[in-house]
């Protein structure tokens, strides 16, 4: 391997020993307890904390050398927070880095999953804000602790059948709650509802750091997990009525993009690797430059 | 010059984060085995077992260490390693020891608001194959099989969870585990 080595300034991916051994048996017990919020004792990190330190921290704790790391930030890999965190562990930790989901080995995300579908192998690391799914029943962590520890998700679930009273639908579209293992009612960061099913059966392991609120989750491959929802009410993934206009494809999560000062817009896949590899694999939408010539 | 100072990992920030990998590799797919190389402690204490404590242990993680492998040689080397204080098994953070020694009912399960606070169990054993159980859960895709000491212990810490131990099975370098999600059958 001729990997590039680490910065020598710094331990290896930023973390001292004895703070990487705490994550490291925090993350174990996730994997043996999936969608339970293990408390770990998070460190202050060279980056605000809005700016996914438990991730961070989690990815800090899984990196080899020979990792290849993709970091997106609601799915671009070019935002200012995922270049800055990518530079950071190419120098800490010497790995290289890749926009290519196919690639990496390793992926820190806030608030996506990318489109392609994870392998055998690859460890997605996800930026959690808040951690607890009851905290909006609940400020009092005693609270919700107890409720997590006797499965008494009873009010949560009248919170969500009333939120469908009143609009008809369950108005959360990020962040929705989901019951891992028919145990453990966990939230999977502010995604989309719409990549609520790559949650379940995924084959590559996930990983949840909070910095701010020291939590760490982990959902194991394959790990069943459901959208919480009800018989009359069921799960429904949103999604925009649209094609991306610029590779076509229809399965995608798109964002709206304001194109120019009399508000013309466009519908672009917000996983901007997926949607490049299409377009270089030949797949076209309806403004894409070959087109409007 | 005594043993005890030789034997640990020479490069530990990269060695404990290739360990862990394989560590989080094995209890994430239940069944599947990994190498952990690179410990050479004194006997009877394996590589893989030397590893996953070089890896994982320290001052804040108490160590219950079971007949066979309470030498003087093997605590020299865990204090000297990892400066890991050894306990009765019911403080243990980590376990070790060959099945038939392990006092299981003693260690601690966690607790229903701490379930992460239940020990973890280093299993030496002398094969990890052929199987004998079957297994499914999380981490696994549809089933796979696995050599284990029995089924019984396995399915009534089953049904503890989301209490119960977790297992590392390690025979040499291989290390194979068994998080406490596992749905364990006679195969
Ligand atoms: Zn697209």
């Amino acid at each position: 391997m001729n990997a590039p080595h680490h910065d020598p300034d710094y331990n290896f991916a930023y973390l001292d020993e004895q703070t990487k051994r705490m994550i490291r048996r925090a993350i174990l017990k996730g994997i043996a307890v999936p969608g339970y919020q293990v408390p770990f004792a998070s460190r202050e990190m060279p980056m605000p904390y809005g700016w996914g330190t438990g991730g961070v921290q989690v990815t800090a704790a899984c990196l080899v050398p020979e990792d290849r790391l993709k970091v997106i930030d609601q799915g671009a890999d070019d935002t200012t927070n995922a270049v800055s965190i990518r530079r950071f562990f190419q120098r800490t930790a010497g790995v290289e880095a890749t926009e290519k989901t196919t690639e990496a080995s390793v992926i820190q995300t806030r608030h996506r999953i990318p489109e392609t579908p994870l392998t055998e192998g690859q460890i997605l690391v996800y930026q959690v804000p808040i951690p607890e799914p009851l905290r909006f029943l609940e400020p009092r962590e005693s609270e919700t602790r107890r409720m997590h520890a006797l499965a008494d998700y009873g009010l949560m679930h009248v919170k969500l059948y009333e939120d469908i009273a009143r609009h008809g639908a369950i108005a959360t579209s990020y962040a929705y709650p989901v019951e891992v293992e028919g145990r453990y009612v966990m939230d999977p960061s502010p995604i989309p509802k719409f990549d609520n099913p790559k949650l379940g059966g995924n084959p590559a392991i996930q990983l949840f750091g909070a910095g701010r609120e020291q939590r760490i989750y982990a959902l194991p491959p394959y790990t069943a997990v459901r959208s919480l929802d009800f018989e009359d009410y069921p799960f429904e993934p949103s999604k925009a009525n649209h094609d991306c206009d610029l590779c076509g494809a229809s399965g995608s999560y798109l964002d709206e993009v304001i194109t120019d000062d009399q508000g013309s817009r466009m519908f672009v896949c917000s996983d901007t690797d997926y949607c490049e590899t299409r377009r270089n694999a030949g797949h076209r939408g309806r403004l894409s430059p070959e087109e409007a010539r | 010059m005594s043993t005890h100072l030789t034997g640990g990992f020479t490069d530990a920030p990269t060695q404990s984060a290739r360990a862990f990998r394989t560590v989080l590799e094995a209890l994430a797919r239940p069944g599947q085995i990994g190498t952990l190389a690179g410990a050479t402690p004194p006997a009877p204490l394996s590589p893989a077992a030397g590893a996953l404590l070089l890896t994982l242990a320290d001052q804040t993680t108490p160590v219950y260490l079971a007949p066979l492998h309470d030498t003087a040689e093997i605590r020299g080397w865990i204090t000297f390693h990892t400066g890991a204080p050894f306990v009765t098994p019911e403080e243990a953070v980590f376990a070790l020891g060959h099945w038939a020694e392990l006092p299981l009912s003693r260690l601690s399960a966690g607790t229903a608001e701490y379930p992460d606070r239940a020990a973890s169990v280093i299993v030496e054993t002398d094969a990890l194959a052929p199987a004998n159980a079957r297994l499914t859960g999380p981490g696994i895709a549809t089933q796979t099989t696995a050599r284990l000491p029995e089924t019984a212990f396995f399915q009534s810490n089953r049904s503890l969870f989301p209490l119960g131990l977790d297992f590392y099975f390690t025979c040499g370098d291989q290390v194979l585990g068994l998080p406490r999600s596992t749905r364990v059958e006679a195969l």
